[in-house]
């Protein structure tokens, strides 16, 4: 069975586009030749700096003849059917088809559609020039003098050369014949820029690794990120020292070479004094080297590794002289930025964050930081913080997004200001808060414990939310520029797994007044903007419980529309939950769901509610007196349960309502002649529901 | 036309003009080896710019049809990056080596690999990669794909193949090379101060240091750009340019349709003052009295302005517009 491989020779396609296109040139490949009725036993492909490439072995050397009938419309039907039968079976001449008879339909026609095999080479030059002129590059460009051809070829860098060759193994491969924009395809690749750029003569898969690994080109990537790895850390056991891994950078690197060489180079101890994420972040982002550690102390040491695309002819000397000269001076310039900011406090910088705005509509940064500070004085009750700290945290918890270092890397915001608050002896929770306020960033991120930063978080998160609400900029289907969303898990986080009693209505209407009435464009805050802001936060609260396991359906039974303290909503479903997977509970849930739907019935053929008070006179049947008292006796238990926050014992109190429930069922007809005895069953139905609605709406459980 | 093989390598030069003791070796090193190639060498243009890109040779020059072949050094200011002479690396104001083909040759990557050569870069003993960098200039409404070239982990030029220029599609399109000239000479001279670079390639009494020249000017223009501009004069400057280059455009255009010919008369001026707002609002910025979302406002009236000059140069000469028979004579 024939092989095909395929390579497509460009300029340096980026690092971070390589994997996908060689997973897509495979797919589309592999894909185009099953549709074209071949099979193939294996396909891989790979990328590199400077190609893609495609193996796919055990190809079918031609497809198979194919024969399809089509039946048409019958003898004698209107010129329109003919036609559009004719267009469909690409016949020319009705006269093309055959007649065939059935005792149902009568005659009618049938053509047949005969298609000869195709060789796979005829097959894949079609194929091929199509799957490129569409690749699916995230960006592409033109390029040369052809560019001004409206159908020139779009590449994601200059496409140079094109190799594909088709043939079985025992005997030597063709090239198969194809041109894409000027560009034809042959059999000749080349290999390392620098180290063999000669033409290289390819036949077939494994003469063209061969002949790529002898011109100093490793095909595989994950060859290469291997190849990376041991030697990276080879290297560092030889200093004895430990490689700081880091599978993204590895990746990344491993697309910006074809042969690599592992080198180590130092630099100046002094800037050791530089915080370890800012001298990670710094020969990470810019030069994308590796960093190293000291086994013993766990501390990063003044060596670093990098990854070149060259055996120099002097062993690398200068290669490592070069990075070492500008790992000298980004660290230089990270060294300025921490001695500078380390001279300024914070509290000096807070006054510039007047200078940078958060929102257009919602003022500066130090409107902000001033809008937290009094929030977070207020909600510092309810996380047991001294309001003292909670105070000074707020004040300085965006200073440093004035500081040089913050300038440079915005990804160290609130890193930064931990580190500075430190330095200049704030509190640990004060030096904390400056970072962790920032936390939760997402459903995978640690959650703050300490009151202090709890409290910033919690104050900054809720400032931001009320803000967005006060001018109307909710998010709205997938758009949520402000990561509204995020902010409102990170809120229900905070308060629920630190269990904070925390009343979100009062919380909101204390960040609205910190908008106050003056703001350009803010409306006034009123009742609607708490409501439909808490509204919002129920819906994050489901997805959030939903996502923990829980039922949404009992979610929505026991929240009600004004229901502020997450905590007691979520105890709320656990002590329902609970209580439906007993006997008791399913059976009083099926009880409730009758009463309703008798009620339900009656009130709509009446048109009214039957909500009056139940008489006693009126009560003939022991089982309903008993079911009467039953109610009064549960529903005054459950509303004093329900008030303490006692879910389980108003649970307790509803369960007793089982059995009088099944009784009543069992023992009474609510539709009774006596039209005054039937609307006062009716009236007792509607205490069972009122009854359960003290802990649920029950008509809202699902089963 | 073939550089690569008459052409005098590093070593055959003068101690003083070699590219790796001479600053200005260097530069002439560069301007030999793309004259040696075709192109015009240019000479800086006289208005302030951020960039070697906004010199016309090279932003209306990537316009249109017509073929092109230029290169220059262009220095550049970025009022924001001055350091009072204090930073070994960062400058205000600074040189770029320029080179614009248009359309992009073929073996574009070679050339700029020989270019490196010729000013002392062996290949064979450094580490020489390019590395994904998409290229966008909002002012000028431009963008292009190409890399940061590096040199043993060094940025040392930036390639871009122009897509887009002032609006408007390249077709065909432009290869642009830009060398940053003091980061390369530092590496070449192996100095880690930008200041101790060798200008002039001599020896004691005889040597003048990139900081004789420089330092003074770096100091001053920190004060300047920072300290003591005077922001109402500037904010001043960017309404009369903007204004100043709408009116050249529009009597520009007049005089097309006087003349009937189809070719637009005041493109270029009216460019200057583009260029002269740009460079407005880059120093209005540098001050940090433009807001975030003014900012975005500021850039955007440069661009049309710059979609504007774009557009006019398409209808003359140098943009391959012919002139049509004149129906006015």
């Amino acid at each position: 069975m024939p092989d095909l491989l395929l390579e497509l020779f460009s300029e340096e396609i980026p690092a971070r586009m390589q994997k996908r296109a060689s997973e897509d040139l495979q797919k589309l490949v592999t894909d185009g030749l099953v549709d074209a009725g071949l099979t193939y036993e294996g396909a891989k492909g790979f990328a590199t700096p400077r190609r893609l490439a495609l193996t796919v072995h055990g190809v079918t050397a031609r497809s198979a003849d194919t024969r399809e009938e089509r039946k048409g419309p019958k003898v004698g039907a209107p010129e329109k059917a003919l036609e559009g039968f004719m267009r469909a079976a690409g016949l020319s001449s009705i006269d093309e088809a055959q007649i065939q008879s059935d005792p149902k339909k009568g005659e009618f026609y049938v053509a047949v559609i005969e298609k000869p095999g195709r060789d796979a080479q005829e097959i894949i030059a079609g194929l091929i020039p199509g799957i490129i002129r569409n690749f699916p590059w995230p960006k592409s460009m033109r390029w040369g003098a052809g560019s001004t051809k409206p159908d020139t070829l779009r590449w994601v860098r200059p496409l140079r050369s094109i190799l594909c060759t088709f043939g079985p193994e025992t005997e030597d491969p063709e090239v198969v014949p194809f041109e894409v924009d000027g560009i034809t395809s042959g059999d000749v690749t080349h290999g390392h820029r620098f180290m063999a750029p000669q033409p290289l003569r390819i036949r077939r898969f494994d003469d063209y690794t061969d002949k790529l690994n002898a011109a100093k080109v490793v095909l595989d990537s994950a060859r290469r990120e291997e190849i990376i790895l041991e030697e990276a850390k080879n290297l560092a056991f030889s200093q004895n020292l430990d490689l700081v891994e880091d599978s993204a950078l590895l990746h990344e690197v491993a697309g910006l070479v074809e042969w690599p060489i592992v080198l180590m180079g130092t630099f100046d101890e002094r800037f050791l004094n530089l915080p370890d994420e800012v001298i990670q972040l710094t020969i990470r982002v810019n030069q994308k080297c590796f960093v190293l550690r000291d086994p013993k102390s766990g501390a990063l040491t003044n060596r670093f590794i990098l990854v070149s695309n060259l055996i120099a002819s002097d062993g690398g000397k200068q290669i490592v002289a070069g990075n070492e000269k500008v790992v000298r001076a980004r660290l230089s310039d990270a060294m300025f930025f921490w001695e500078t900011d380390l001279k300024t406090p914070l509290q000096a910088r807070v006054e510039k964050l007047g200078n940078i705005i958060f929102h257009e509509q919602l003022g500066t940064q130090l409107q902000r930081v001033e809008r937290i500070r009094s929030l977070a004085k207020a909600l510092a009750p309810a996380t047991s913080a001294k309001v003292a700290e909670a105070n000074r945290a707020a004040e300085l918890c965006k200073a440093d997004l004035v500081t040089e270092m913050v300038g440079e890397f915005p990804e160290l915001q609130g890193l930064m200001g931990r580190y500075y608050a430190t330095a200049q002896d704030e509190t640990s929770a004060v030096a904390a808060a400056c970072e962790d306020h920032y936390r939760p960033q997402g459903p995978g991120d640690t959650v703050p414990s300490d009151p202090v930063s709890i409290t910033v978080a919690l104050s900054d998160k809720l400032d931001t939310l009320s803000g967005f609400w006060l001018i109307d900029e909710k998010p709205t289907g997938s758009k949520d520029p402000y990561a509204l969303r995020r902010a409102a898990l990170g809120v229900i986080r905070l308060i629920l797994e630190n269990n904070c009693e925390l009343s979100l209505t009062g919380a909101i209407e204390q960040a609205c007044i910190g908008y106050g009435d003056g703001m350009k464009g803010v409306a006034v805050a009123d009742d609607g903007v708490a409501k439909d802001l808490l509204s919002f936060f129920h819906d994050r609260l489901k997805v959030y419980l939903r996502d923990q396991g829980r039922r949404h359906d009992l979610i929505d039974a026991v929240i009600s529309e004004d229901a502020d303290d997450l905590r007691l909503i979520v105890r709320r479903v656990e002590a329902l939950s609970e209580f439906l997977a007993s006997e008791d509970g399913k059976a009083l849930l099926s009880g409730s769901k009758r009463a309703a739907n008798i009620l339900r019935a009656e009130e709509k053929k009446e048109g009214r509610a039957f909500d009056s008070t139940v008489s006693s006179e009126l009560l003939t049947h022991p089982a309903e007196k008993a079911l009467a008292e039953a109610v009064d006796i549960s529903v005054g238990k459950a509303k004093a349960a329900v008030d303490a926050h006692d879910f389980t014992a108003a649970i307790e109190a509803l369960s007793q309502l089982r059995a009088p429930v099944d009784a009543f069922f069992e023992d009474v007809m609510v539709n009774d002649d006596n039209t005054q005895i039937r609307e006062n069953r009716l009236n007792l139905l509607n205490r069972i529901r009122q009854a359960t609605h003290t802990v649920a709406d029950f008509s809202k459980i699902e089963g | 036309m073939s550089p690569s093989d008459q052409h005098s390598t590093a070593l055959d030069l003068p101690p003083h003009m070699r590219p790796e003791r001479s600053f200005q070796g260097l530069i002439l090193a560069l301007q030999r080896f793309w004259a040696d190639y075709g192109c015009v060498v240019l000479q800086p243009y006289d208005m302030e710019v951020g960039a070697g890109t906004f010199h016309p040779a090279t932003t209306l020059r990537a316009l249109g049809h017509k073929p092109w072949r230029a290169a220059y050094v262009q220095p550049s200011r970025r009022p924001g990056d001055g350091r009072y002479g204090e930073n070994p690396n960062r400058l205000q104001h600074y040189y770029q080596f320029q080179v614009l083909l248009k359309p992009s040759p073929p073996d574009l990557q070679d050339l700029y690999l020989k270019s490196l050569a010729a000013i002392g870069v062996d290949a064979a003993l450094h580490d020489v990669r390019f590395v994904e960098d998409d290229w966008e200039s909002p002012t000028l409404g431009a963008w292009g794909l190409g890399w940061e070239c590096w040199c043993d982990g060094m940025e040392v030029s930036q390639f871009t193949y122009f897509q887009q220029v002032c609006g408007i599609e390249c077709s065909p399109v432009a290869g642009e090379l830009t060398y940053g000239l003091e980061r390369l000479a530092m590496y070449v001279q192996g100095v880690d101060n930008v200041y101790d670079l060798n200008f002039n390639g001599r020896d004691g009494d005889e040597r003048i240091s990139y900081g004789d020249v420089f330092l003074q000017a770096e100091q001053e223009y920190s004060r300047h750009n920072f300290e003591h501009v005077n922001t109402d004069i500037l904010f001043q400057h960017f309404k009369d340019a903007e204004a100043e280059c709408q009116a050249l455009l529009s009597a520009g255009a007049r005089q097309m349709e006087e003349a009937g010919d189809g070719i637009h008369k005041v493109v270029l001026p009216a460019y200057d003052q583009c260029i002269k707002a740009s460079h407005v609002f880059n120093l209005l910025d540098a001050r940090g009295v433009i807001s975030v979302t003014e900012r975005q406002s500021y850039i955007l009236r440069v661009r049309d302005l710059s979609k504007a000059c774009g557009e006019a140069f398409l209808q003359t000469d140098a943009g391959g517009a012919v002139a049509k028979e004149s129906q006015n004579a």
